[in-house]
C-alpha cells in the first residue's frame, strides 16, 4: 500500500487508469440508459415511474460505498499516516455527498407517485439524511482549520465515528417497519427482480462505480496539485523571511 | 481515581466561581421551551401532544450550547497541555471533564424539565418517565458532544461547526428519549426504549472518552 504513497508514482498509475475509467463510464452509461429507458418493460403496478429505480438504487449503493471508502481511507490516514489517504478522503467526501443527495432527491420524486408523499420520516430515509449531514460535517470540519493537516486529522476521527450509521442504514429496513421496501436485489434467496430489470440496474451500478473512480482520480490530482502549490508558497514565504532577516525585518506592507 | 475526582472538583469549582455560566444554560432551556406555546399556539391538546419532543429538543440544544467551552478554555490557557502530559491516561481526564460538564448542565436540565412539562400541559403520568429518560439520555449527550468539542479546538467558527458535527449524532438519543415518554403516555411498554437508551449510554461511555482523547492529542500535536 505504501508503494503508492509517493505522489509521482500514484499519478503515473492514475494516468493509466483514468482513460479506462472514463471510457467504461461512457460505455456503461450508454448501454445502461438504453436498457433502462427503452428496452426494459414498465412495471405492471408502478408503470413508467419504475425507471427512477435505475438512478435511485445505484446512487444509494454508491452513497454507502463512498462513506465506507471514506472511512477506510481515514483509518489508513490515522493508523499508517499514509499521506495520500487523507487526500483520498477529502476527494471522496463531495462525491459521496452528491450521490447521497441524488438518492434522496430521486427517492423523493419516486415517493410522490408511489407513496403519495415526497417525504416520510421512516428509518431508511432518516438514516440516509443523517448520512448526508455526516458528509457535510466532514467537509466543513476538513476546511475549518488554517493548518490543513489538522483538518485532515480531526475530520478523519469524525468520519470514523460516523461510520456507525452505515450498518444502521443497511439494516434499517429489516429492523423497523418502514414504508421503504426491504432489500430485493442482494439477498440469500437470490434477487427478487426479473432479469429484464436486473440487467439495466447492474449496468447503471457499474456505470456509477466507474464514474466514481474517474472523478476520484481527477479530484485526487487536484488535491495533490493544491498540496504542491501550498508547499511552494510556504517555501517562497520562508525564503523571503530568510532574505529579510537582516535589519529591516519588520517592514509593513 | 484520585485524579479523576480532582479534575471533576476543579472543573466544578471553576464553573461555580464563574457563577452564571451554567445557570445560563438552564435559562436558555426554559426560554427555548417557552417559545413553543407562542409559536404553535396555546391550544392545550397540541401542547400536550408535543411536550415531550419540545423538552427533549430544547435540552439537546441547551446541552450543545455549553459544549463549546468544554475544552476551549483549557486549550486557550494551556492547562490542556498539562492534562495531556500527566501520567494519568488522557481518557480518564476526558471522562472527568465530561462528568463535570454533565453535573453543571445535564443535572439542572433534568431538574427544570418537570416544571416545563407543567407549562406545556403534559400529562402528569409522564413526569417520572421524562426524568428517567433525561437521566439516561443527557449523559450520552455530554459524552457524544465531547468528541465534537475536542475536534473543533482551534477551528474557525467552532460553535457553529460543533452543531453541524454533533446534532446528527444526537438524533438516536432524541428518538428513543421521546418515544419512551410517549410510550408511557400511551400506556405501552417503555422497557425497549429504556433499554436502547441505556445501550446508547453504555456504548458511548465505552467509545467516546477514547475518541475524545484521540481528538485532543491531535489538537495538541499541531
Amino acid at each position: 500500500m505504501h508503494h503508492f504513497a509517493n505522489p509521482t508514482r500514484f499519478l503515473r498509475l492514475a494516468d493509466r487508469i483514468q482513460p479506462w475509467a472514463a471510457s467504461l463510464t461512457m460505455a456503461f452509461v450508454l448501454s445502461g440508459l438504453y436498457f433502462a429507458l427503452l428496452s426494459s418493460p414498465a412495471d405492471y403496478q408502478q408503470g413508467e415511474t419504475v425507471r427512477i429505480m435505475y438512478i435511485h438504487v445505484p446512487a444509494a449503493w454508491m452513497a454507502l460505498f463512498c462513506y465506507t471508502a471514506l472511512a477506510v481511507s481515514c483509518a489508513a490516514a490515522l493508523i499508517w499516516k499514509h499521506p495520500l489517504a487523507s487526500l483520498a478522503g477529502r476527494a471522496t467526501a463531495p462525491i459521496g455527498a452528491c450521490f447521497t443527495l441524488l438518492a434522496l432527491v430521486t427517492g423523493s420524486l419516486w415517493g410522490k407517485p408511489m407513496w403519495g408523499t415526497w417525504w416520510v420520516w421512516d428509518a431508511r430515509l432518516t438514516s440516509v439524511l443523517i448520512l448526508f449531514f455526516l458528509y457535510l460535517g466532514y467537509m466543513a470540519l476538513n476546511n475549518a482549520f488554517d493548518d490543513p493537516e489538522r483538518g485532515h486529522k480531526a475530520s478523519a476521527i469524525l468520519a470514523l465515528v460516523g461510520f456507525i450509521n452505515v450498518p444502521i442504514i443497511k439494516f434499517s429496513v429489516d429492523w423497523w417497519n418502514t414504508l421503504h421496501q426491504p432489500a430485493s436485489v442482494i439477498k440469500m434467496s437470490g434477487p427478487a427482480i426479473h432479469s429484464s430489470m436486473l440487467i439495466p440496474l447492474f449496468l447503471m451500478a457499474l456505470a456509477f462505480k466507474a464514474y466514481f473512480v474517474w472523478v476520484l482520480l481527477i479530484r485526487m490530482r487536484g488535491e495533490i496539485n493544491a498540496m504542491k502549490v501550498r508547499a511552494l508558497r510556504m517555501r517562497q514565504v520562508h525564503d523571503a523571511e530568510q532574505n529579510r532577516s537582516t535589519p529591516v525585518a519588520s517592514e509593513a506592507g | 481515581m484520585n485524579s479523576f475526582v480532582q479534575i471533576v472538583r476543579r472543573d466544578l469549582n471553576l464553573s461555580f466561581r464563574q457563577g452564571m455560566d451554567s445557570a445560563m444554560v438552564v435559562m436558555f432551556f426554559v426560554i427555548a421551551v417557552v417559545l413553543f406555546p407562542f409559536g404553535v399556539g396555546p391550544e392545550p391538546n397540541i401542547l400536550m401532544r408535543i411536550a415531550a419532543g419540545v423538552i427533549w429538543v430544547a435540552a439537546l440544544l441547551a446541552s450543545m450550547l455549553s459544549l463549546e467551552r468544554l475544552f476551549q478554555a483549557d486549550f486557550e490557557d494551556g492547562s490542556l497541555e498539562i492534562l495531556v502530559l500527566q501520567p494519568v491516561p488522557l481518557e480518564i481526564a476526558v471522562i472527568a471533564k465530561i462528568t463535570a460538564h454533565w453535573i453543571t448542565t445535564g443535572l439542572p436540565l433534568i431538574i427544570a424539565a418537570p416544571i416545563l412539562a407543567v407549562l406545556l400541559n403534559m400529562n402528569a403520568d409522564g413526569f417520572g418517565m421524562l426524568i428517567a429518560a433525561l437521566a439516561l439520555g443527557t449523559p450520552s449527550l455530554s459524552l457524544i458532544g465531547a468528541i465534537g468539542a475536542a475536534l473543533i479546538l482551534g477551528a474557525r467558527r467552532g460553535g457553529v461547526l460543533l452543531s453541524l458535527l454533533i446534532l446528527p449524532l444526537y438524533i438516536p438519543v432524541l428518538i428513543f428519549g421521546v418515544s419512551a415518554v410517549d410510550a408511557t403516555l400511551a400506556g405501552l411498554s417503555v422497557k425497549p426504549h429504556l433499554l436502547i437508551l441505556s445501550a446508547l449510554l453504555l456504548s458511548s461511555l465505552a467509545l467516546c472518552p477514547w475518541v475524545g482523547a484521540a481528538a485532543l492529542r491531535q489538537a495538541m500535536r499541531s
